[in-house]
């Protein structure tokens, strides 16, 4: 019996193989080669490409041990991560349940539409319009002096309550989608035989929305996490002198400093960081959902 | 527990009436079925009951008091739906103590009262499972558990036993019966079934197209219909038409059929005469015993279904086909092609005005 089910599901694989071949291919070509090269990079006193003499060295990680800026670059990285990935919770959420479960036909596209548009915006049109909206004598100053009785001064620009308006903004569509999909799947009798019971709407998510959208409120929270906390392009258009993070020292070590296996190191910890984090939060959020 | 009054309830979506002027009294303890085709709204007057959805117009009353603003979760019903809805998220016993738990009643009285449900519905060791572990049938007695544990005043099922295989739904029904005797609850029961419907109900209301076609206790609709469409979705009827007598029809070809029950009509106007398949004696058209005073008519057998214990027979006559079922008592058989004869007495026919 056990041979005949290893049997059937070793013929199924080699069946699949022709489908999972251009895959395996793509990710082979695509991340696993470059991945590799540059962990190779990482071990180097200089870049082989630049002509210079190289040696393999651990300079460069135990750089990050050495000086204290790094680990307050990255735990400030976190944080912003951490607090981006809150407010497209905030925001986020409520926009996918009311989408998924309060609207119907026309107006449900019509929304949806909206909460995606940013998404197929170029991201530095996006970040530059925000720099436009943000600024002293921006839109929004403008727009609420000419509507308040009393002279207000707003400048956010270049300021740390930028950089997280700029990458909410960047990235909250994320968090719609994920969510409006697993609310979606909740079938609406479910509500209706909570409210039946004598649940509350407020006990209703409590008890069982929110348990129940969980899967999607952890795969956009990992999907925001990730890239905010080695985002570079936001923090620096408008984080000006205040946006230095961590993702903008890396960028600076490609393309500014030339510094290639610094760069690397640096990337390659801030990986295995949050893989680390991703792992302890596994089993709390597993248990949750 | 409250009975529930149903007064000239209207409901449209768009230009489509889903509940048309409907009024139904349900007793106090009674188990009433719902019964109509597809899409005859159904659903929907559950629905308006429960307070999911309102009517434009009519009003409804739980227990003498108008619930016209008592939003679902105040009005203390029970409901089963017809897909369960389960909480997937949750055991057994905590689907069972949403209830009692969102109420605030303390840890040891709900576990008590969710080991009673349980226990009622049979499931007494399943507690810890999850949905998705149990089977349909025991599912479904989780949903009833959960609806009946927090002694709700009503108990409405949407087609609880739509999706049982045919054994397994009459298992349900029993036990569904025997609980609901058991807590003696106001109970109302949609169903598609027509026998689901005439062995589980002390009254039973047939909906057609959002109207409220007939009525009344089981053997009320199914001896005396007052509609064609009522004769023929509760049961099976042979419909014969033509022009009132006053107590019966003139037949096209001029022959006269008596009926002793129904509806009085002035004579002349079109009419129909409903006569149940069982009723009906079949035998061979020579030398054959009739009744005196009886309703005779002639045909040619066109078709004999066996069925064990009883024949059903197809009878062709002036271009009618008629049905007679006749229990399988003896060993003698009608062929097909063979004329034959049909008598049945007055007391079995039903006059009604022509739809
Ligand atoms: N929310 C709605 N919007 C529009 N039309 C609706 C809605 N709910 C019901 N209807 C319509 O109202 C009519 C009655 O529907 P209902 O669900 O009450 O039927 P039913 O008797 O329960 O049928 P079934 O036996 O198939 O469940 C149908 O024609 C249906 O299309
Ligand atoms: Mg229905």
């Amino acid at each position: 019996m056990a041979g005949q089910v290893a049997i059937g599901s070793r013929s199924g694989l080699r069946s699949a193989l022709p489908l999972l071949l251009p895959a395996y291919l793509w990710l082979t070509v695509a991340i696993f080669l470059p991945l590799s090269a540059m962990v190779f990079f990482s071990f180097m006193t200089e870049l082989p490409l630049s002509g210079k003499a190289w040696a393999f060295t651990l300079d460069n990680y135990t750089a990050f041990f050495s000086q204290g800026l790094y680990l307050t670059l990255l735990l400030a990285s976190l944080r912003l991560g951490l607090e981006v990935t809150l407010w497209c919770i905030v925001i986020g959420y409520p926009a996918a349940y009311v989408l998924a479960k309060v609207l119907k036909g026309r107006s449900r596209e019509a929304i949806f539409l909206l909460v995606i548009l940013p998404f197929w915006s170029n991201g530095l049109v996006r970040i530059f319009s925000w720099a436009m909206v943000l600024r002293e004598g921006g839109i929004l100053d403008t727009a609420l002096n000419a509507v308040l009785p009393f002279k207000i001064n707003i400048d956010l620009m270049y300021s740390y309550p930028a950089v997280i308006i700029g990458l909410v903004h960047s990235y909250v569509p994320y968090m719609v989608l994920t969510c409006y999909l697993t609310l979606q799947a909740i079938d609406d009798s479910l509500i209706e035989a909570g409210r039946s019971l004598g649940a509350s709407r407020l006990q209703m998510l409590k008890r069982v929305i929110i348990p129940l959208s969980m899967p999607g409120l952890v795969a956009g929270a990992a999907l925001i996490f990730v890239p905010v906390v080695g985002s570079f392009m936001e923090p620096r258009i408008l984080g000006g002198r205040t946006g230095t993070f961590y993702g903008t020292v890396i960028e600076d070590q490609f393309v500014a400093v030339f510094n290639w296996p610094l760069g690397a190191a640096l990337s390659f910890i801030l990986l295995a960081v949050v893989l680390a984090i991703l792992a302890l939060a596994a089993p709390v959020l597993r248990r949750a959902a | 527990m409250a009975g529930v009054q149903v007064s000239n309830v209207s409901r449209s979506f768009g230009a489509h009436k889903a509940l048309d002027d409907v009024s139904i009294d349900f007793a106090d303890g009674g188990f009433y079925a719902l019964l109509g085709p597809s899409g005859s709204g159904k659903t929907t007057l559950l629905r308006q009951i429960a307070g999911f959805d309102f009517p434009d117009s009519g009003r409804i009353a739980i227990g003498g008091e108008s619930v016209e603003r008592v939003p679902v979760e105040k009005r203390r019903i029970g409901m089963v739906f017809q897909n369960y809805a389960l909480f997937p998220n949750m055991s057994v016993a905590d689907n069972v103590a949403f209830g009692l738990s969102v109420r605030g009643e303390a840890k040891a009285v709900i576990a008590a009262e969710v080991q009673r449900a349980l226990d009622l519905v049979q499931l007494g060791k399943l507690g810890g499972r999850r949905p998705h572990q149990l089977s349909g049938g025991q599912r479904q007695r989780v949903a009833l558990a959960r609806a009946i544990v927090t002694k709700p005043r009503v108990l409405l099922l949407d087609e609880p036993l739509g999706a049982l295989d045919k054994a397994l739904r009459v298992d349900m029904q029993i036990e569904l019966k025997r609980i609901q005797r058991e807590i003696g609850i106001t109970t109302i029961f949609v169903t598609h079934d027509q026998e689901e419907a005439l062995t589980m109900s002390d009254r039973i209301g047939i909906l057609r197209d959002g109207r409220l076609v007939q009525e009344g206790p089981p053997e009320e609709i199914y001896d005396s219909p007052k509609s064609e469409f009522a004769a023929t979705f509760l049961g099976d009827a042979n419909i014969l038409r033509g022009d009132s007598t006053g107590n019966g029809i003139r037949l096209a070809d001029g022959t006269t059929i008596a009926a002793g029950a129904g509806v009085s009509l002035a004579a002349g106007t079109k009419a129909s005469c409903a006569v149940r398949p069982e009723r009906i004696r079949i035998a061979t058209d020579a030398g054959s015993t009739v009744q005196a005073n009886g309703n005779v008519l002639r045909g040619q057998v066109s078709k004999r279904i066996f069925a064990g214990n009883n024949s059903t027979y197809f009878v062709e006559r002036d271009g009618q086909t008629l049905k007679v079922i006749v229990q399988n008592t003896g060993i003698e058989r009608l062929a097909e092609g063979q004329d034959v004869m049909l008598s049945w007495s007055p007391e079995s026919t039903v006059l009604i005005a022509a739809s």
